[in-house]
């Protein structure tokens, strides 16, 4: 059955197929593919990936295609695909010490074993604009070796002398959470916040670590390491009794030391913030490092004085598909609630009126 | 004075870790007595009213209050409704700073009824008038009941903070320091008020102070805390003109006489 | 990549639903009571009724005949999109007639025709919290719910009398639900306050960005918060529908010109229709009729 429905329908057809013809552009160009996206946008397909929780290039790639190359947009539409997919299982811990590294830095340490290598990096680039870029000129093949190297973690350098909090040890039976198949709740864990984090705005998280450094919840940090390559992935199978490989993928880790006094409870020692985000991010990895470490004021009896270290602020806030869709919501028709204001402020002017009108009288019999 | 203690203290000992709050406090409050606790910052005296007002859980000993039903209840087994109906009706907590005890953006006239709304008064015209007469009754103009305390200076502040206390006519109130952040002139003219409405009201109160002149002038018995436990207490003249403890006669000559 | 296409019925898995009904079980149960749940990424923006699309298609089977309205009408784009999207994932029959929908999902307005036993409606909400703005922060409005401190709200309507001399919250009107529960309507007028109370039908509170779901079971004591000498009372307007002469229903101000021009209509556009089907005709609905057909004038 069908009912026809006026107006509406029409417009929207016709918005849509607009859209797809903005989309499209100049058809005397080729359309771009998607591998062309995946080989050449890399960095735009890590962030897709990162903040719609789906670790696939071509399904990323497609999105920001079919975005227009609007970001939020794009990972807005691969939630909404990830959405629907059934879960097989949880899989192990991913074991970041054995990553294969292709980048790892240190700034606590001049050298150490693994040594500091720099990898793909924008760092030390003169940020000049290369005409050279504009064809298609032949790109030397890099020299690096092969296939990339096991290192040790700075963060296991520093717990062999029991300068840095431990990984520490979840309770026996702990299944970590998933924020987008149960309730939100505060306070909330740190597993949950973490995920929300990894998920959360780029730019939010951003700006939320800078007000740390600017001393808006200050945490005193270094970049114990930040490291970035690939990582298997294993899942437990009860009926194999063994856990299989089902691939690699590549992360950005950041362990972002930070400066501790002690209290009651702890020795004097460095804690830790931590930031892991799919494909290759520093600038998320290291901004949800400084977030992690603020919002733990809860275990180190910390007040609670800036933004960056009130959770239900940072984790209500961080997700840009929730922000976007309630912002531009605002778009929609509200003419109905429009009017019911509309009627409260000209019963209270005319009010107003009346009022200023009443007291010119009495001012007038006053004064005669 | 009725022959029935309001509250009863026993033992009363709180343990921040190893650091001492306050520890092994007991005595006994009766309707309309007014109790003051002296002691030097860090004695333990502000602990102490956190733990008697339920905003501390003692590590132990046992607080008892004598409901209006009669009936006596250990607050530590009072669960958290109970306890907030408690502080909002039969209880009262003037703080030393008045933005903590105030809504600082609602109007006056609102502040003072909200806990008469909270009690379930729906009648805006009875609520209006029992806050016009409240402020009367604390020296504020009731042509102010529409301004917000932001527009009011600091003794203002602090006697419409005790307006919005007692205007569901509790039988006891908490003070802690109530004149500790006001001029001298003006202190004198808010301890005259509390004076006269502790009085007038009947209230059992408990103020803490470090200021002896305060406890002089309302408290019908104090007592002197020093390193969390109490070292001296009685009633307020016998204390201050002939104190017993070395640490209390040395209180007490620092201080000018009033 | 080419078989991603395959929806349940209904968008969401049977596992997604039966949680969303569990929810809604609970939030019948208690209600008023804002039941926290899973909410999914849907593929419409958060806030354009995410919650509402949720609550829908969990409780959606084949033969229900599905009404979704925006603003009131039936034919406001997003209204016209979530009705499409049912359509697409659910290929259920729907209806623009109040009287012949079993489920009905709205933003913004309740029908002018009282709804009957059997019926459920089904509210898109934006912020489910009717406290939000007197206190920010989730971990003590909860509290305050369940310790039923529900003073604060009352010293905003005493602020609205004190400033204005009448209580100046036009929508999103709170309401106390069978005498325990605070509750945010949504941002409907508060106009349809009164057609919550004692409803009929099922009504249902989704808000999909905030997480909860909430509930009014049928004949169930809704009352809008007010004071014994400042009462509860609705928008009036001074004249009826200009296209179909109904009284005491809520209208929309359409703006005619650039001379100050205005007329007012019906909200609810199935309402209107149903009504000139009947033969009412408005004061304006004859010179209307004529300004469509001479634009250029």
């Amino acid at each position: 059955m069908y009912v026809a429905v006026k107006g509406g329908e029409a417009a929207i057809a016709n918005a849509h197929r607009l859209l797809a013809d903005r989309r499209r552009g100049d058809r005397s160009l080729p359309s771009i593919t998607i591998e062309q996206v995946v080989e050449q946008l890399g960095l735009a397909v890590d962030r897709i990936m990162a903040e719609a929780s789906v670790y696939d290039r071509s399904l990323a790639a497609l999105a920001v295609r079919q975005a227009r190359g609007d970001m939020i947009e794009a990972i807005f539409i691969l939630r909404a695909y990830r959405t629907t997919l059934p879960r097989f299982g949880y899989s192990e811990p991913i074991d970041t010490a054995g990553m294969l590294v292709e980048r790892r830095v240190s700034a606590t340490y001049k050298d150490l074993p693994g040594g500091q290598l720099l990898g793909p990096t924008f760092d030390y680039t003169h940020r000049l604009l290369d005409p050279s870029l504009i064809g298609d000129e032949p790109v030397a093949a890099p020299a690096m070796k092969e296939p990339g190297e096991q290192a040790m973690r700075v963060s296991d350098i520093l717990d062999g002398e029991g300068l840095i909090e431990g990984d520490g040890q979840m309770p026996g039976g702990h299944v970590a959470g998933d924020l987008t198949r149960e309730p939100m709740e505060f306070p909330m864990p740190r597993d949950l916040r973490l995920q929300a984090l990894a998920r959360g705005d780029e730019g939010f998280l951003l700006a939320l670590a800078y007000s740390t450094q600017r001393g808006y919840g200050r945490t005193h940090p270094f970049v114990g390491e930040v490291r970035i390559g690939e990582v298997e992935v294993e899942l437990d199978l009860p009926e194999l009794g063994f856990a299989v490989s089902l691939g690699t993928i590549r992360v950005t880790e950041c362990q972002m030391v930070n400066q501790f006094k002690g209290s009651a409870k702890q020795p004097p020692q460095f804690t830790r913030g931590y930031g892991l985000v799919f494909g290759q991010s520093e600038r998320k990895a290291m901004s949800m490092s400084l977030v992690d470490r603020a919002l733990r004021t809860d275990e180190f009896s910390e007040d609670i004085v800036a933004p960056a270290q009130d959770q239900e602020f940072v984790i209500s806030h961080a997700d840009n598909v929730q922000a976007t869709g309630f912002v531009e919501h605002l778009k929609l028709p509200h003419y109905v609630d429009f009017q019911a204001e509309l009627d409260l402020v000209r019963r209270m002017r005319r009010d107003h009126e009346a009022a200023r009108a009443g007291q010119a009288n009495g001012m007038k019999e006053a004064a005669e | 004075m009725s022959a029935v203690p309001l509250l009863k203290v026993r033992d009363v000992s709180k343990f921040y870790g190893s650091r001492i709050g306050c520890r092994n406090v007991s005595f006994e409050l009766y309707p309309g007595e007014v109790l003051a606790v002296v002691g030097e910052s860090g004695s333990g005296k502000t602990t102490l009213l956190s733990c008697l007002s339920t905003r501390l859980m003692p590590s132990s000993g046992m607080i008892e209050y004598h409901m209006r039903d009669g009936q006596y209840r250990d607050l530590a087994h009072m669960g958290e409704a109970a306890r907030r109906f408690l502080m909002r009706t039969d209880w009262g907590f003037v703080h030393q700073n008045p933005a903590d005890g105030l809504r600082m953006t609602v109007s006056a006239g609102a502040n003072v009824g909200e806990r008469l709304m909270a009690v379930g008064d729906r009648h805006y015209g009875n609520i209006r008038a029992s806050a016009s007469d409240w402020l009367r009754r604390v020296e504020i103009g009731e042509d102010r009941i529409d301004d917000q305390p932001r527009a009011f200076s600091g003794g203002m502040r602090q006697r419409l903070q005790i307006a919005r206390n007692l205007v569901t006519s509790p039988r006891l109130v908490f003070m802690d320091e109530p004149t500790g952040g006001l001029d001298v002139s003006v202190q004198a003219r808010l301890l005259d008020l509390v004076r006269g409405l502790v009085h007038d009201l009947g209230l059992a109160a408990i103020i803490v102070t470090h200021d002896l002149a305060v406890a002089r002038l309302l408290s019908h018995r104090m007592m002197v805390m020093k390193d969390g436990a109490v070292i001296e207490q009685g009633l307020t003249d016998r204390v201050l003109d002939d104190p017993r403890e070395p640490y209390t006669q040395l209180l007490v000559s620092s201080i000018l006489q009033v | 990549m080419n078989d991603l296409a395959t929806y349940n019925f209904a968008y969401l898995d049977e596992q997604t639903k039966r949680m969303i009904r569990r929810a809604i079980l609970k939030a019948i149960a208690i209600p008023g009571y804002q039941v926290p749940f899973a909410s999914r990424e849907m593929p419409m923006p958060y806030g354009w009724g995410t919650g509402g699309v949720q609550v829908t298609a969990s409780i959606l089977g084949p033969d229900d005949v599905l009404k979704v309205i925006d603003q009131g009408a039936d034919d406001t784009t997003n209204a016209v999109s979530i009705r499409a999207f049912f359509q697409k994932v659910a290929n259920v029959a729907v209806t623009t007639k109040t009287v012949e929908a079993t489920i009905i999902q709205t933003r913004h307005r309740i029908p002018e025709e009282p709804l009957k036993e059997g019926q459920t409606l089904v509210y898109q909400v934006p912020i489910p919290e009717p406290l939000r703005f007197l206190e920010p922060r989730e971990t003590e409005t909860r509290k305050m719910h369940a310790l039923e401190e529900y003073g604060l709200m009352h010293v905003k309507l005493y602020e609205d009398i004190s400033r204005n001399g009448h209580i100046a919250t036009t929508y999103a009107y709170p309401v106390k639900v069978e005498g325990r529960y605070v509750m945010d309507p949504s941002p409907t007028p508060k106009f349809d306050n009164p057609k919550m109370h004692m409803s009929e039908a099922l009504q249902l509170f989704g808000a999909g960005r905030e997480k909860r779901i909430y509930a009014v079971p049928p004949f169930t004591e809704v009352v809008s918060l007010d004071f014994e000498d400042h009462p509860f009372e609705i928008q009036t307007f001074e004249k009826p529908c200009a296209l179909c002469g109904a009284e005491n229903v809520y209208l929309d101000e359409v703006v005619l010109d650039d001379r100050g021009g205005r007329m007012f209509v019906c909200s609810d556009t199935d309402h209107c229709e149903d009504r000139r089907a009947h033969g009412h005709a408005g004061s304006m609905l004859a010179s209307t009729q004529h300004q469509r057909k001479e634009p250029a004038e």
